[in-house]
């Protein structure tokens, strides 16, 4: 009886949902629409190609915002069921069936999924707006409307699918339009460059995905997520399960931009920013999370795994956090914080049941206030003529107010700033950090404490960001023209979809963490985590971190408001000059990866110019030769034909008689 | 008087190849009697519906020989069971798509045959019968005639009716041969070559046919079987008389070492009749060929074995060696032709019943591929380049030199794709129907014990793959030598200054035998001729049976399937 008891409480019973429905009949039969009207959007747009020049962008805004629509009415008529009946699938029949593969297309819609698809069509719709004003002077803009509904069905496909395998069709889908996007002016060599440089840094994770999807078919003989997420049993090979969850988190840290895959998302900016907002900041690079949530039942089985993912978010974390720290470029100084934040996520997502659901939790808030800077810095690269240096910036609030208010609500959901939307998400993540865990006491106390300090140096890198910007005095230099900067607001086409995403920057926080109701709302899929209390009392915490961002607002503000910003940057620490270059990734990169690979690859064109293609001519030469020889005996003459035809049936007959005797 | 009985004919039976000879004695006397200006279009719908006409009764003749087996006419002369009938089918199907291509004519109305083939290359009076647009119709009771004797000889059921089968099937080929409206005198030179050893190799096989009388006392096939299976001091007459047929079956079929005059005569012969003669030619030699080593000589095989396999070993690398070293896009395909004999040989040696299938299988496929191909090339011509002002000028004959074919991808992308998915069956790459075919006869012999021929097969066709590969590179990624950007025009032509072949191009002016060419011809561009459209239709029918044989084979191969097995 003891055993049976520790076995029921040791399993993860807690985080698997109630068993799929699949739906026949009803609204819900829709939702398949969801990926179909963007895809169908994209094709339209890039088949018809230049006809559609003049109205494409406000088909690409439509389609978009039908799959909002759709997304609301599935979430409406997913509100109307029970808690027990949420997860359900909508089959769209055999998809695979290939010897002892069969695997069903099919839509999973739940909590989860509702959830990243509400986040995915509205900031996106929003995006979309912003985009037609801030792309009209390209003359690719329908172009680039195609590839943003081609991301918007590639993401939804990945969040709806329910196999891994259609996850990967997904997953793919938004690394090419990520790489189609990141590379939209691919004219630049060094926007073409970064491009290609995310599609590798991707590609690495996308093995991981699929060696994983290989592993789990030889362990539980599929890939959907029925078979595999509900096959985790006590049974299961510990080493295989570990196998799996670090295969899915090296695919997470591909996606996610996580150490030590990281370092494509700052050349990622090479985009246009509606993209970085979108893509870079919003929906896409967070899927890393989505994978980990989404495969909870096989991550709670494999502890070790659970610890690296930990450890790989708090890396992350502070990584970001210095890089941020050091950056000039407002969008690289973004893109740093991002990653920086997901590390907050990914760490969540590895501390297990206590974890998922605020990963989620702060996925959303960080998806609203982290595209509305993102929009903002378009907004302000619109009004200063493309620059990017926030060293040639200041004192902008004054002359681009709703830019100003907007972003300001951003930057102070995302420092945790009292009652904003940051505040609650990020403090239910660290306070989870400091959860014990049985058998490791060092573990609450030193993750716990990283993500607190964490939260400090990000007060003071983001204040030092927005100060910069648009406090101080002016450091303004000439436009490109020689022109002077006369920095002005935004079109309303664009200062619109930023009003909206501030207002979820402020509130959207404090509405959701109610009542716990995002908590409940995820819980028919993560289940509800049991209350655990922190090894500290939780005001405590809660006071030290706030203590510690108002000390990285104060900081920032002696330097960047109190005191003069020099337009060059100062020769700074050896650590600022390290942090400036991110930490020296690429350097190591191109020492572990890069120059090894290419001296791989020379060394293999070699062995097969010389080995292979050597000895591929020379039989070419012996053949020639041996057809010059037979060549000769075709002489053209009768009299020789015959000849050798009369030869020939000598030779014949002599064979046929001897082999007779 | 009394002592002969009229055999009972079962004219059903023979129905298609009695519609063929009966529409060639007719179109004799539609010669005679219709007027000039009718001709062709009564030749050519007489031809059509001959041939269709066979087709039609071969469907029909199936059902009772899939169900019977097959029956003996004409007191076994001939033997119409299952693979007659694959034959007749094939045969008749690639007369017709040949009669599309050799009935189409250029927009100025020429075809592909001399005005009058009797006057002397370069004379006046070629000159006047060129200006006049005569025709020579006499071309389709031809083919009608080699195709009647093509019908009878897979089907024949005694040694006689064999040799007659041969030469009704020879004697028109070698006049269609030498009836090419342009490069006359290399057409010429090709007839005479063909006819030579032609009647060499028929005067071979018919002393075979008397040393077997010899040894069994019958020309019938059952009797000549049951002769070999029973011992006799006289097993070498049987042997020799075994060999020298053997070798008259080889000749037609274009095996090492009786293959010489296939590439002169491939180049040489007007290329529709080349296409046709490959085609309808190989389909009947090779089911001669069969039915005698499967029916005759089974119990010879012991005794054969050595010589069949030193043929198809030495068939395999003749032709593809042979094939690498050309420049002349129809002696490539000449080469080709003996190669693709090697390998349906080695289906042959297999002596299984996977390997019949195989056989009549690789045959169609190979029909299909080798008429569209040369219909292709005949589309595929040289023009000259007025200097004056540029604009083209006339159409000359077909640009064979490969140097020619560079950059017809960028011209006609849709023929050069066409032509591509040609060679590639050749080469036989999955999804084109000439990979079903080769597996089908290399997994026969496998089956058959003949591994080592597969082994030499399968690398025989890699190395082959090479020179297809090398003219789809050709078109496709090399550019043309010419650089004013003409928009019909591609090549200039760069004459190969080792051409050892010792017949000569030259349209009528000067052919001497071993001839260089040393005439600059660089005014002189490859243009895709336009035509009526009878040969742009006969090709897309190949690429259609090409492309639907190598997706899914299977409804044709079980058809074969069911019908594979030879009267005795």
């Amino acid at each position: 009886m003891h055993t049976l008891t520790a076995l029921v409480a040791s399993l993860p019973s807690d985080t698997i949902g109630p068993a799929t429905e699949t739906v026949e009949t009803g609204t819900l039969l829709v939702a398949p629409l969801l990926v179909g009207i963007p895809l169908l959007s994209a094709a339209l747009l890039l088949v018809l190609g230049r006809r559609t020049d003049r109205w494409g962008h406000w088909l690409g805004v439509l389609a978009s915002s039908a799959a909002f629509v759709i997304g609301a009415v599935v979430f409406v008529n997913m509100l109307g069921r029970s808690e027990g009946s949420r997860v359900l699938d909508v089959d769209l029949g055999n998809w695979i069936d290939a010897g002892a593969f069969h695997l069903n297309a099919g839509v999973r819609l739940d909590p989860l999924s509702l959830t990243f698809v509400l986040l995915v069509t509205f900031v996106g719709s929003l995006i979309h707006i912003y985009a037609v004003a801030y792309m009209e002077h390209d003359a690719d803009r329908r172009r680039f409307f195609a590839y943003l509904n081609l991301f918007i069905a590639a993401m939804l496909t990945l969040v709806l699918a329910n196999s891994y395998l259609l996850l990967f069709f997904g997953w793919e889908g938004v690394g090419l339009a990520s790489y189609l996007l990141i590379g939209f002016w691919n004219y630049r060599l060094d926007y073409a460059v970064a491009a290609k440089k995310a599609f590798v840094a991707n590609r690495i994770g996308d093995l991981g995905l699929i060696i994983a999807m290989g592993l789990m078919f030889a362990t539980f003989g599929s890939v959907s997520f029925d078979t595999v997420l509900g096959g985790v049993t006590e049974s299961t090979s510990q080493a295989t399960l570990n196998g799996i969850a670090l295969m899915l988190l090296l695919a997470a840290c591909g996606k996610s931009a996580q150490f030590p895959l990281q370092s494509w998302l700052g050349d990622a900016m090479a985009g246009p920013t509606p993209v970085s907002a979108l893509i870079h900041a919003a929906t896409m690079v967070t899927a890393g999370v989505y994978l980990i949530v989404r495969s909870a039942p096989l991550f709670n089985a494999a502890p070790d795994a659970q610890l690296v993912v930990v450890c790989v978010g708090a890396v992350t974390l502070v990584f970001g956090a210095i890089v941020g720290c050091a950056k000039d470029d407002i969008k690289k100084a973004l893109a740093a914080s991002t990653m920086s934040q997901i590390g907050y996520m990914i760490l969540a997502a590895g501390l297990g049941p206590v974890g998922y659901a605020f990963a989620i939790f702060h996925l959303v808030t960080h998806g609203f206030f982290k595209a509305g800077m993102f929009l903002g810095a378009g907004s302000v690269m619109h009004g200063m003529d493309d620059q990017v240096n926030m060293r040639l910036f200041g004192g902008l609030g004054r002359y681009m107010k709703i830019t100003y208010i907007t972003f300001g609500a951003g930057w102070l959901a995302i420092i945790g700033f009292p009652f904003f939307s940051g505040f609650y998400s990020k403090d239910h993540i660290i306070e989870s950090a400091f959860v014990p865990v049985e058998g490791a006491p060092w573990r609450a106390w030193f993750f716990g404490s990283v993500a607190m300090l964490a939260a400090g140096i990000t007060a003071f890198y983001m204040s030092r960001l927005f100060f910069m910007t648009f406090e101080g005095e002016k450091r303004w230099t000439n436009k490109a023209d020689g022109s002077h900067q006369h920095p002005h607001e935004a079109p309303k086409l664009m200062t619109w979809p930023m009003i909206v995403l501030a207002v979820g920057s402020v509130g959207l926080g404090a509405f959701l963490n109610a009542g716990n109701k995002f908590v409940d709302w995820l819980a028919p899929v993560l289940g509800h985590p049991e209350h655990e209390e922190p090894v500290m009392p939780v005001p405590v915490i809660m006071g030290l971190t706030l203590a510690l961002v108002a000390v990285g607002i104060l900081i920032a503000w002696r330097r960047y408001v109190a005191s003069r910003v020099p337009v060059v940057p100062p020769v700074g620490t050896s650590l600022t000059r390290a942090a400036r270059v991110d930490l020296y990734q690429d350097t190591v990169n191109d020492v572990l990866l890069v120059e090894p690979g290419q001296a791989l690859t020379r060394s293999l064109v070699y062995v097969d110019r010389t080995a292979i293609d050597g000895t591929v001519s020379s039989v070419g030469r012996v053949t020639v030769g041996l057809g010059e020889i037979a060549r000769r005996f075709q002489t053209g003459y009768v009299r020789s034909y015959a000849a050798s035809m009369l030869l020939g049936l000598v030779v014949l007959v002599i064979v046929v008689l001897v082999i007779q005797i | 008087m009394s002592g002969f009985t009229a055999p009972t004919i079962d004219w059903g039976a023979l129905s298609p190849v009695v519609i063929v000879l009966g529409a060639a004695i007719i179109g004799v006397l539609v010669e005679a009697f219709v007027p000039a200006r009718a001709r062709r279009n009564a030749q050519l719908a007489l031809s059509l519906l001959a041939t269709i006409g066979a087709l039609v009764a071969v469907v029909l003749l199936w059902p009772g020989v899939e169900e019977s087996g097959g029956t003996t006419v004409l007191g076994g002369s001939v033997l119409v069971d299952g693979p007659t009938l694959v034959l007749w089918g094939s045969i008749a199907l690639f007369a017709v798509i040949s009669l599309l291509i050799i009935a189409d004519r250029t927009e100025t109305g020429e075809d592909a045959f001399a005005p009058n083939a009797a006057a002397v290359p370069g004379s006046d009076y070629e000159d006047v019968a060129r200006r006049k647009g005569i025709h020579q119709t006499e071309i389709y009771p031809l083919v009608l005639f080699a195709t009647g004797g093509m019908l009878v000889f897979p089907a024949a059921g005694d040694l006689l009716t064999l040799f007659v089968a041969l030469e009704v099937l020879s004697l028109p080929l070698y006049l269609l041969a030498g009836m090419a409206r342009r490069r006359r005198l290399l057409s010429q030179e090709a007839s005479m070559k063909y006819f030579l050893l032609g009647a060499f190799a028929s005067a071979l096989f018919l002393f075979g046919i008397a040393l077997i009388y010899g040894y069994s006392g019958s020309l019938r096939y059952a009797d000549i079987a049951t002769a070999t299976g029973t011992p006799s001091g006289m097993e070498s007459v049987l042997l020799v008389g075994s060999v020298l047929i053997l070798a008259g079956l080889l000749f037609k079929v274009g095996a090492v070492p009786f293959h010489t005059w296939t590439p002169d005569v491939y180049q040489g012969a007007p290329t529709p009749i080349t296409g046709f003669m490959g085609a309808c030619t190989k389909i009947a030699a090779f089911g001669a060929l069969l039915r005698i080593v499967y029916t005759v000589f089974p119990d010879l095989q012991w005794d054969l074995a050595a010589i069949l396999w030193t043929v198809a070993i030495l068939t395999m690398v003749v032709g593809t060696v042979g094939a690498l070293v050309q420049s002349d896009m129809k002696r490539v395909l000449g080469y080709s032709s003996i190669a693709h004999s090697g390998f349906i040989l080695t289906g042959i040696i297999a002596l299984n019943q996977a390997g019949i299938t195989a056989v009549l299988f690789y045959l169609l496929v190979y029909g299909a591929a080798t008429v569209g191909a040369f219909g292709i090339v005949w589309l595929v011509r040289e023009r000259t380049r007025q200097s004056a002002d540029g604009s083209p000028g006339p159409i000359l004959g077909e640009a064979t030199h490969l140097s020619q074919w560079a950059g017809l991808g960028r011209t006609n992308p849709l023929l050069a794709l066409t032509f591509a998915l040609f060679l590639l069956s050749f080469a036989g790459i999955p999804l084109t129907a000439g990979f079903i075919g080769k597996f089908g006869v290399f997994s026969a012999a496998v089956d058959g014990g003949a591994w080592p021929l597969a082994l030499i097969g399968v690398l025989a066709s890699s190395a082959a793959a090479f020179f297809y590969v090398r003219i789809i590179v050709l078109m496709f990624f090399t550019g043309s030598a010419s650089a004013d950007g003409e928009p019909t025009g591609t090549d200039v032509y760069v004459p190969a200054g080792d051409v050892s072949a010792p017949i000569s191009a030259g349209d009528g002016a000067v052919a001497v035998e071993t001839v260089v060419e040393t005439e600059a011809r660089s005014t002189i561009t490859t243009t895709v001729v336009k035509t009526e459209g009878l040969a742009v239709a006969a090709i897309a029918i190949c690429a259609l049976l090409t492309i639907v044989m190598g997706i899914a084979p299977s409804p044709v191969i079980e058809a074969i399937q069911g019908v594979a097995s030879f009267l005795p």
